[in-house]
């Protein structure tokens, strides 16, 4: 297929985004990346995603998928060939939906709690809630891994990407709190494979470097900051 | 040996319903464990650590959690009766769509029914835009997947019963023939489907149950 009848509305540093980048390479398929300016979406991402306006945006042929998990599996489906991002067992693909859907809803907005705080009172106890989400995830790897490399096993797996996209936010909240969120006396076993999943060829050069992350951190609390300012001085 | 299938639930869980009616549809036999979530039983506690909510699915002993996963977990186990597209567009769709549902339309309408009189303007107009969404998807359909009840359907099912339960306390027509035809219409089919109709929560009891949680969040919120 043309790599110009599958196009990824993205933007660097999203990790929602990223997982898209990574499924695509780990299935080498062709594709155009479109970067997308968020604070002045384009006419395609409106017209591709008009319920959310957001990215990723996967366009096959002339039809947009919304929703990284939901593109995720569209991709695995479609390119059903080797290798597999979902387990072929149900009962398999139930658990990693489900951790999937603990890692949207649940811990990754701990991340984000953890970017916003700003005293270190709140800044201790958002990665104390961290550290409860990441021994459960633990768990979920030792379960999962089977005692291999990945979530997925010996190789990649859906849970990997779903929780890998957001190992750049994770070490760029550690270098911008000065706190261990990835600690490998607490978590061991998600530190090795944090390792594993970074260097893998489909992920190299995805997500950006911490430190460009970290100032994308300073510019959110700092643009938080003006509009707290601006509303109390109205 | 013959399967066994349990489902955790509770009276008047919505999320729960949907797992009633895809075990239906599919025509599958299993055990029902009603809970109380102010005392939660050792067994749930145990097959849902993470959350400690209902539904949970356990086949064979094996425990599956969160309404929309468990859906799919149904639909790849028995295979018969599909509830999913088998095309990985339309699934796709119906994936993107019942997140939409849950996330938005969903937290929309729940913070319409809690808020003050005075935040009711701009509560409606979010949930009358997501409802509005929904209704173009029913264009020129029966239900969310053409002529039979699927995946779709029993993700927006709440639909079709609470939002005349908290229309009813609220004393606010969301949900009106004119301005939602095609979404009326779905509530009717849906409601009187044969699979579907004799699984609702009594009316009566569900109205107690939200109108005490309506006054709760009111009274906690109460504006100064």
């Amino acid at each position: 297929m043309a790599a110009s009848d599958v196009k990824l509305l993205g933007a660097r540093p999203s990790p929602f985004v990223n997982r898209v980048q990574f499924a695509l390479n780990l299935k080498s398929i062709d594709h155009e990346f479109i970067p997308q300016n968020l604070a002045e979406k384009s006419e395609l991402l409106l017209k591709s995603n008009p319920v959310h306006k957001k990215v990723p945006v996967l366009i096959h042929g002339d039809q947009p998928i919304s929703e990284s998990l939901v593109i995720v599996q569209y991709i695995d489906e479609v390119w059903s060939g080797p290798p597999s991002l979902l387990p072929s067992d149900p009962y398999d693909r139930a658990t990693a939906r489900f951790w999937a859907a603990y890692i949207d809803e649940k811990w990754f907005p701990l991340v984000r709690d953890l970017r916003n705080a700003t005293d270190e009172q709140s800044k201790a106890a958002a990665v104390e809630k961290l550290f409860e989400g990441l021994k459960l995830l633990e768990d979920a790897f030792v379960n999962s891994s089977n005692g291999k490399g990945f979530f997925g096993g010996e190789k990649l797996g859906y849970l990997d990407i779903v929780l890998g996209c957001y190992l750049g936010w994770v070490r760029a909240g550690e270098i911008f709190t000065g706190l261990k969120i990835l600690d490998e006396t607490k978590t061991p076993a998600l530190v090795g494979w944090a390792e594993r999943f970074a260097s893998h060829k489909a992920v190299d050069g995805v997500i950006p470097e911490p430190e460009e992350l970290v100032n994308l951190i300073k510019m959110f609390q700092a643009r938080a900051a003006a509009a707290a300012a601006d509303a109390s001085t109205k | 040996m013959a399967e066994e299938v349990k489902l955790f639930r509770t009276w008047s869980s919505r999320y729960s319903l949907r797992i009633v009616w895809a075990l239906k549809l599919k025509g599958i036999e299993y055990e029902t464990i009603f809970e109380d979530l102010t005392n939660k039983s050792p067994s749930l506690l145990q097959y849902n650590p993470t959350h400690g909510k209902v539904p949970v699915l356990v086949h064979d002993g094996k425990p599956v959690c969160e309404s929309l996963v468990i859906l799919e977990y149904v639909d790849e186990t028995w295979k018969h009766n599909p509830l999913l597209p088998q095309d990985p567009y339309e699934k796709s769709m119906a994936r993107f769509w019942a997140n939409f549902g849950d996330d938005k339309l969903m937290k929309s309408i729940s913070q319409l029914f809690i808020a003050h009189e005075k935040d009711q303007d701009v509560a409606a107009v979010a949930a009358l835009e997501n409802l509005k969404i929904v209704e173009e998807q029913l264009k020129g359909k029966k239900f969310f997947h053409g002529e039979t009840i699927g995946y779709l359907d029993l993700a927006f099912g709440w639909i079709a019963n609470l939002v005349s339960i908290l229309e009813e306390i609220m004393s606010l027509k969301l949900v009106d023939g004119e301005r939602f035809p095609h979404l009326s219409s779905w509530i009717q089919h849906f409601i009187d489907a044969p699979v579907i109709r004799d699984c609702w929560p009594p009316r009566d009891k569900m109205i107690i149950k939200y109108q005490v949680m309506r006054e709760k969040y009111l009274a906690a919120a109460t504006p100064k």
